[in-house]
């Protein structure tokens, strides 16, 4: 079970409080479409990905970005319980979208490249150990249900 | 991919610092260093590594060549296991995106990602 510090909750809500979750959500969906394709194997009915900016310019490709990152911003409210808060999510994952729970972790780590490159020198690596935990957390309480 | 050039901001300084904040098992490999951030130690080890990938690089139609001897080593000698790899590999990523914001765009990540990854499989390649 993962726990969060006061200083470690306060370093992730004030960084996450500067996130544009529209934007960030399609930017890391899309990386991981690009960056790794053998999972654009679960997006069958995205349309066109033929190519990086068919990708990072589909529009299912966004609006799913925003809604998984949206998810995260729960987490984030819910720190001590991360596990509860995916349950049926984890859930969904397993039984309905047969999703590996390795590609978590890729898009975890994603995610924490694109925080890199949104914010820089304010990503230090403090910063950055703080949301490793957090990604890790996350993708531990994705792949708790299954079975 | 881009061709890195040794900037300060891949030797010794943040990328060893991240991936032992990250990753505090990683440190198990060097009992002998002062890892204090700014050490000799880092600094010098840092350099290393940049120059091989920099040699990785130069002869990128034939990395295993260009770190025949390195292999060796990591198998014989250093036996990193190969988790570390991807590890390392992740921290210098973050660090070239932090630093490099526009020219990290999504093609340069997939293809500094896909050479940190062959770069990992020939060091490890010799293990058994």
């Amino acid at each position: 079970m993962v726990h969060f510090t006061a200083e470690e909750k306060a370093a992730i809500t004030s960084l996450w409080g500067k996130v544009n979750v529209e934007d960030a959500g399609g930017e890391a969906l899309g990386r991981l479409l690009v960056v790794y394709p053998w999972t654009q194997r679960f997006f069958d009915s995205f349309g066109n990905l033929s190519s990086t900016s068919a990708i990072m310019g589909n529009p299912k490709v966004k609006s799913h970005g925003k809604k998984v990152l949206t998810s995260f911003g729960d987490a984030i409210k819910n720190l001590d319980n991360l596990k509860g808060t995916f349950a049926k999510l984890s859930e969904l994952h397993c039984d309905k979208l047969h999703v590996d729970p390795e590609n978590f972790k890729l898009l975890g780590n994603v995610l924490v490249i694109i925080l890199a490159s949104h914010f820089g020198k304010e990503f230090t690596p403090d910063v950055q150990a703080v949301w490793q935990k957090l990604v890790a957390g996350v993708a531990t309480a994705l792949g708790h249900k299954y079975h | 991919p881009p061709t890195p050039r040794p900037h300060a901001c891949l030797t010794g300084g943040p990328v060893p610092r991240r991936l032992f904040a990250s990753y505090p098992q990683t440190k198990t490999y060097f009992p002998h260093f002062d890892l204090h951030p700014g050490s000799a130690h880092l600094r010098t080890h840092g350099a290393k590594v940049v120059a091989a990938l920099g040699d990785a690089v130069k002869s990128i139609d034939n990395i295993s060549g260009a770190l025949a001897k390195l292999s060796e080593l990591h198998a014989y000698v250093l036996r990193v296991d190969p988790v570390n790899f991807k590890l390392l590999s992740h921290c210098l990523l973050v660090t070239v995106a932090s630093h490099f914001p526009a020219d990290f765009t999504a093609d340069a990540h997939t293809a500094w990602d896909k050479f940190l990854s062959i770069v990992s499989c020939i060091l490890t390649e010799k293990y058994r």
